[in-house]
């Protein structure tokens, strides 16, 4: 990649306004709530882009682009399904017991509701979980700095060798990630978070605009590509006749429930960002203002993967293949989609039928090496390196708050002064920013751990949903319930996925590592949405079960917590468009339309 | 809250803006090639710039009436 000096300019104007904004915010920071919580002062609209933008992690741009050159259009269903109806649910129905409890996280709300081994259990899952996704974030913004060759030639200017531009990489961006939540806590990493919304708007949208123009407009992009691929639920009555080999139950149970009303309703990480609201009325609308943008992004993000197979030019010298040393047996890639070169071999990796592997994840930094001149270029780059860090920023404040509150706080150090928590908090930034690049280099070394840690996160989430639901909704449910109601839907995943196998896969980490085989299933995002919907149904039957075995808590400590005994927050003073549930159906409605638009 | 977003999400985008058109103002035309022939950094300089400009007025308005909800109701707004 040859980038010039205006593309350099650019890069250090963004990353100049990212700490200038901490410098700014640096005065308000007084109190522990004013560094964890914003001071819960933040309008509506910048919790929304910030609740979304906390989100947008390496994996949202990268992944999602990648998902869309592989399966097509389809890849909306994490956006149409796997999001909308989740996000509508939590503004209207949870936000009321979030913002009203005034817990200062989820895992607190955990222990108002339930019990202290509750909260303690998600807690330090949680707290685990946002230092390795950080640290995955981070491992994976060097790589692309290496592929992309970004830094080779200031770095052969300095005679500096090039191994250490990975190292550099991982510093640089956890100092300035490390440097605005430090100096401004929550609220620098929102008000950046807003900015880097804005910026990856502004650096992706022309490679969608110069890519629909190439490729002759959306309709001449339908003929280019296979019918599957510009029609999210063509073949989706059976998991063999659509690319993604899951069938519309598994989807709609799986992803669009279990999956996504886990994530978007019970992942501190995003909730915090409603938290900071300056009224119960704004974070509200939090997610529902989120959800409209959310609705746009496959516009964004999966369009690019989806133009780059239909480009028919073969890659250009400027496109990167992988590896340093082209091709040499004829291109083998699809469109700018280059495959995946053997390290040790030097030649493309041909899978059991000899068709070579893609290495999708090039799909957005091809695109934007085949469309973008110096400049531009530099502003896409930018928002491609923004998008890195709004993701690790959003796990590094989730993770000192709950390390704070939830850990230090309940069973280290009770009773301290808010100025001891205070500067807890500054001190569990720099910890967890340390433990995320520990995490990084962890994934160069060892890359089965992080595949094994990320296995053990999904059995650990894909239970809590149901125990919110309960929780919230049914005044019976107990501290008793909910704990193992958590560790048996954990043991049900584990056990769920040890049992079965996607197919074409061996034993091990992707399933069956308990010795036999009993389901086959077509693919391996059937196996985890049919993981999932195990853990949770185990998790919310059991939880049911043992609550009805043991002694209920008294209806008064529970008022604000559950939905029978809270009063449901009036929206009559508010202008009907302000309104949660006006909102939240015109949200639903528009998800509805652009389904049976690109049915 | 003291610090209004818009104001350096303006201030930002106004300074990409005016960096970009320049740039495609005065750069070669050859570099253009892979943009189809447009001169992308000219026309995407010029959107960023009128976004970060609208962004900056949005603020000044908002901050005057800002001021006049500070003096009719003190107590409503918070700090």
């Amino acid at each position: 990649m040859n980038l010039t000096t205006i593309d350099w300019i650019i890069m250090l104007v963004y990353f100049a306004f990212v700490l200038g904004i901490g410098f700014v915010l640096k005065r308000r920071v007084k109190t522990s709530t004013d560094f964890f919580l914003a001071g819960r002062a933040i309008p509506a609209w910048i919790c929304g882009l910030a609740f979304l933008s906390a989100n947008l992690g390496a994996q949202e741009v990268i992944g999602m682009a990648a998902s869309g050159a592989k399966y097509g259009i389809a890849t909306s269903h994490f956006y149409w399904i796997g999001a909308i109806p989740a996000m509508v649910f939590v503004g209207i129905f949870m936000m009321p017991f979030y913002y009203g409890s005034r817990a200062r996280s989820v895992p607190e709300y955990l222990r108002l509701r339930f019990d202290e081994k509750t909260r303690g259990l998600n807690a330090i899952s949680f707290a685990t979980m946002t230092v390795f996704s950080s640290g995955i974030s981070m491992y994976a913004m060097a790589r692309l700095i290496q592929t992309l060759h970004i830094l080779d030639e200031p770095f052969q200017r300095l005679s500096v060798a090039p191994q250490w531009i990975f190292h550099v990489s991982i510093v640089f961006s956890a100092l300035i990630v490390l440097a605005y939540i430090l100096l401004g806590g929550l609220s620098s990493a929102i008000y950046n978070e807003v900015l880097q919304f804005f910026l990856i708007v502004a650096g992706f949208s022309p490679l969608v605009w110069l890519g629909l123009k190439n490729v002759g407009g959306w309709h001449e992009l339908t003929k280019r590509v296979p019918v599957a691929y510009t029609h999210s639920w063509a073949g989706m009555g059976s998991p063999q006749t659509n690319p993604m080999g899951v069938e519309w139950f598994g989807l709609v149970m799986g992803l669009g429930f279990v999956l996504s009303f886990g994530y978007w309703c019970t992942d501190f990480l995003v909730v915090q960002r409603a938290m900071a609201a300056d009224s119960m009325d704004a974070a509200r609308r939090t997610p529902l203002i989120a959800a409209v943008p959310k609705m746009l992004f496959p516009f964004l993000v999966i369009l690019p993967g989806l133009i780059a197979i239909a480009v028919p030019a073969e890659p250009a010298p400027a496109v990167v293949v992988s590896s340093s040393n082209p091709p040499q047996h004829g291109y083998l890639g699809r469109g700018l989609i280059p495959p995946k070169i053997d390290e040790n071999t030097g030649r493309p990796k041909l899978d059991e039928n000899g068709h070579p592997v893609l290495d999708y994840d090039l799909a957005i930094p091809n695109m934007l090496l085949h469309y973008f001149p110096t400049g531009l270029l530099g502003l896409g780059v930018t928002a491609l390196l923004a998008s890195f860090m709004s993701g690790m920023a959003g796990n590094v404040t989730a993770f000192n708050t709950v390390w704070t509150y939830d850990i230090y706080q309940s069973y280290i150090r009770p009773n301290a002064s808010d100025q001891h928590y205070l500067a807890m908090g500054r001190l569990a930034t720099v910890l967890g920013i340390a433990l995320s690049i520990a995490a990084a280099y962890a994934a160069t070394r060892f890359n089965n751990i992080m595949d094994m840690l990320q296995l053990v996160f999904a059995f650990v989430n894909a239970p809590l949903f149901a125990t919110f639901l309960l929780g919230m909704f049914w005044k019976r449910a107990t501290g008793h319930g909910a704990f193992f109601g958590l560790i048996s839907g954990t043991a049900a995943a584990a056990l769920h996925h040890g049992l079965t196998l996607p197919s074409g896969a061996v034993p091990g980490i992707k399933g069956a590592w308990l010795g036999s085989v009993l389901h086959l299933y077509p693919s391996e995002m059937a196996q985890n949405l049919w993981t999932a919907i195990w853990a949770w149904t185990t998790c919310f039957a059991m939880t049911i079960v043992i609550s009805l075995a043991t002694r209920p808590r008294p209806e008064g400590e529970l008022a604000g917590l559950v939905y029978s005994l809270t009063e449901r927050p009036s929206e009559e003073h508010l202008a009907w468009y302000k309104r949660p549930l006006a909102l939240g159906a015109g949200v639903i409605a528009f998800a509805l339309v652009l389904n049976l638009i690109f049915r | 809250m003291g610090l209004d977003i818009r104001l350096p999400i303006g201030a930002l985008f106004t300074v990409l803006g005016v960096l970009l058109a320049v740039y495609g103002l005065g750069s070669n035309t050859t570099i253009y090639q892979k943009s189809l022939g447009i001169n992308v950094n000219l026309v995407w300089g010029t959107v960023l710039l009128v976004f970060g400009l609208a962004m900056i007025l949005l603020a000044r308005r908002g901050l005057s009436r800002g001021f006049k909800l500070d003096r009719e109701h003190p107590a409503k707004t918070k700090h």
